[in-house]
């Protein structure tokens, strides 16, 4: 069912890339130069309201993470308008379905900034859907803010990334680590881009600091029987484990590391995209006491995320949590106002003109945008996930940290790119 | 030697997975032809039965014995619901069953998410299932030798069942020969009904035995379908002992492949072997004796 359906998806979407890829071409003939001042001339500031678009997988597979940013990033704008709105302008938001397929997203991209004219466009999930709304945003000129922690080795001038690149989780998550006197560690992830780029990473920066890497494994998507790859770990003497399994696996994974007798206590496993939102579907049996890498948990303790956790409740329902993801997309939209305010224009130009040093008291923390590379600093978190399904901060860097989405400013990473 | 010996565990347990998902299919797939593509979601509804029972039995040994239960007649009531209002329409017509059930198992799923939500639950495992136990010097799942001593009971209650019932001797008997069956007194219909509500009840069974494994969600079928039907195929349709034989095969070629190499490459390799084994014989391991006219 799996191959076909796959077939099944494929072929409109082969169908659709060819369809598009055509009418770009019969475009660009005439009219290349007319499009970017056109679009920047689309968008309407004169009245008292100015349009931003939404544009986050609410179907498909993504659906069920892309929906809490979704709900995030709404109660931001519903702040904001009851505060009086971005430069005496309320909000108006412009909603799109990007239904988990990158292909959908580039296109609805297309039809938020050239037929509603949108001012910005807040969303994405997933690596792929940010690589196929990139040439979107560049040919269009117009401006995406992308919430979720990635890969790296990007920077374009008119994405705002407000999660996490690899030198403020991943690293980090392997300095903990290092600092925890761990010297064997175990790669397990899915088998695609971020988890082989990450384990790329991972294996410089051990090869520079005195750790063995003493197994790598990946899982198809969608895997279910982790017994041979727990029967490496457990054979391999590993003292630590790297995690960069997504979605479901992550279950079957936990469910047999504990079946075999490994725990959290002999040996760790640090998480990268496991957050608050999942741990209940794992069990917390399952996971307690193992650690996470992020930039934000719902108990960061801060005015800021006090505030922010109580109108999400409010607004949403009290059994409901915060997670990284949703943070960082409510701050984008913090963000975008504030340099919005320092331009005191919408214009795309304006505003990146503006960005560098454009900060905002965040629940995670003053968080400042870098603007060469269009990143934000943030604080790296490293945290263990207690008996009440939440997750709490066991280790944190000193200050907010640079992002570098290349590793430049660090030495092993010089061959990597 | 221990990792032989774990590895050979693990092709075991993985197989006992597969026999699991492929039992229930093996009876209405490979005995009447069915191609029910709603089988995974009837594993689903096994797996969200254990996390309701649980939510009432809070006791974790207890309910997943009482979900055992329950599951077989949840999913064997939802076969059975099936079979009356849209399968019986269309028996000898394999691939309009195969859309049919395809639609089937999307509004399954989608039911599910809209009944328990789009993000997993869990299910907690009793006590004495948690942890390992050290047979030979080796550290054994708990859970895993569970789930093979479950897929004995179930493998031997059907050939019981098939076997030494009057009922198994219907449903034999009508997969063999339909019309003669029919002309002997044989009610088919009630038949076909039954061996569905079987087919589905072992489904949901399987479905219940996996939330000691993995992920209890809407897509929780979607990830072993296409495995129950290559274990029906490999072992020959029709064929309780094929099947068998095929799960086993399979997990453990599967485990051996992985250690040596990566998930992936092994799941690539199992399909290739499949291909060459189909090519070289296409009625599966086990093929039923006919006497056909043709």
């Amino acid at each position: 069912m799996t191959t076909s359906r796959r077939l099944a998806r494929v072929l409109p979407a082969s169908a659709l890339v060819l369809v598009l890829g055509l009418s770009g071409c019969g475009a660009k003939t005439g009219e290349s130069t007319a499009d970017t001042s056109a679009a920047a001339s689309c968008v309407e500031t004169d009245g008292d309201a100015v349009k931003i678009g939404f544009l986050n997988s609410l179907s498909g597979t993504m659906a069920i993470s892309e929906q809490t940013v979704r709900d995030s990033l709404d109660l931001a704008v519903k702040e904001i308008n009851a505060d009086g709105g971005v430069l005496g302008k309320q909000l108006d938001v412009v909603a799109e379905d990007g239904a988990s397929e990158p292909t959908v997203f580039a296109e609805k991209a297309e039809k938020l900034i050239t037929s509603d004219c949108v001012a910005a466009v807040f969303g994405g999930w997933t690596s792929s859907s940010r690589k196929a709304m990139l040439p979107v945003f560049e040919s269009k000129n117009s401006l995406l803010f992308y919430p979720v922690q990635y890969e790296g080795l990007e920077a374009s001038k008119n994405i705002f990334y407000t999660g996490a690149t690899t030198n403020q989780q991943i690293v980090p998550g392997m300095d903990y680590l290092k600092e925890e006197g761990k010297t064997k560690v175990f790669l397990v992830g899915s088998d695609y881009v971020f988890p082989q780029t990450a384990n790329k990473i991972i294996n410089a920066y051990a090869e520079a600091n005195g750790i063995e890497i003493v197994g790598e494994e990946y899982a198809p998507m969608g895997h279910t029987d982790f017994s041979t790859i727990v029967n490496k770990l457990k054979a391999s003497g590993a003292d630590a484990v790297f995690n960069t399994l997504n979605g479901d696996s992550n279950v079957a994974f936990f469910k047999e590391y504990k079946n075999v007798g490994l725990s959290a206590e002999t040996t760790p496993v640090v998480s990268v995209s496991i957050a608050e939102e999942e741990i209940g579907g794992i069990g917390i049996d399952n996971v307690e006491g193992q650690l996470t890498a992020w930039n934000y948990y719902q108990t960061v303790d801060s005015p800021a995320n006090t505030a922010f956790v109580e109108a999400f409740k409010a607004e949403y329902g009290d059994d409901r949590v915060t997670s990284d993801p949703m943070e960082a997309a409510y701050t984008s939209v913090y963000l975008w106002k504030n340099m919005v305010e320092k331009a005191e224009s919408f214009d795309v130009a304006d505003i990146q003109a503006a960005a560098d040093g454009v900060s905002f008291d965040a629940p995670e923390g003053t968080v400042t945008i870098n603007g060469d590379n269009h990143h934000i600093a943030k604080t790296a978190m490293v945290g263990k996930i207690a008996d009440d399904g939440l997750i709490y901060t066991e280790w944190s860097s000193e200050e907010p940290i640079e992002p570098d989405p290349f590793l430049e400013g660090y030495d092993w990473a010089a061959d990597l790119s | 030697m221990d990792v032989l010996f774990s590895q050979l565990f693990a092709g075991l347990s993985l197989g006992s997975v597969l026999l699991l998902a492929a039992l229930g299919l093996a009876l209405t797939f490979g005995q009447m032809g069915v191609i029910n593509m709603a089988h995974g979601e009837f594993m689903m509804a096994g797996a969200y039965t254990a996390y309701v029972v649980q939510g009432i039995v809070s006791n974790a040994g207890v309910s997943l014995m009482i979900s055992l239960v329950v599951g077989f007649l949840v999913g064997g009531t939802l076969g059975l619901v099936l079979e009356m209002t849209l399968i019986h329409r269309m028996y000898r017509r394999p691939l309009d069953t195969l859309l049919v059930t395809w639609g089937v198992a999307l509004v399954l799923q989608q039911a599910a998410r809209n009944i328990f939500g789009a993000p997993n639950v869990d299910v907690r495992a009793p006590e004495w299932l948690r942890g390992a136990i050290s047979i030979a010097g080796l550290d054994v799942p708990r859970t895993r030798l569970f789930i093979i001593a479950l897929a004995v009971v179930c493998v031997v209650a059907l050939s019981l069942v098939l076997k030494l019932t009057p009922l198994g001797r219907r449903i034999r008997a009508v997969v063999q020969n339909r019309d003669l069956a029919e002309t002997s007194g044989i009610s088919t219909k009630a038949t076909d009904r039954l061996t569905f509500f079987i087919g589905s009840g072992l489904a949901s069974v399987a479905g219940v035995a996996l939330t000691l494994l993995g992920s209890i969600g809407p897509t929780l079928g979607t990830n072993y379908i296409v495995d129950a039907f290559l274990v029906v195929v490999v072992g020959g349709i029709g064929q309780i002992k094929g099947a068998v034989i095929a799960a086993f095969a399979l997990g453990i070629l599967q485990a051996t492949i992985e250690y040596s190499t990566t998930a992936s490459i092994a799941k690539v390799l199992v399909f290739v072997v499949i291909v060459a084994f189909l090519q070289a014989r296409p009625q599966g391991l086990v093929s039923v004796r006919q006497r056909g006219i043709a």
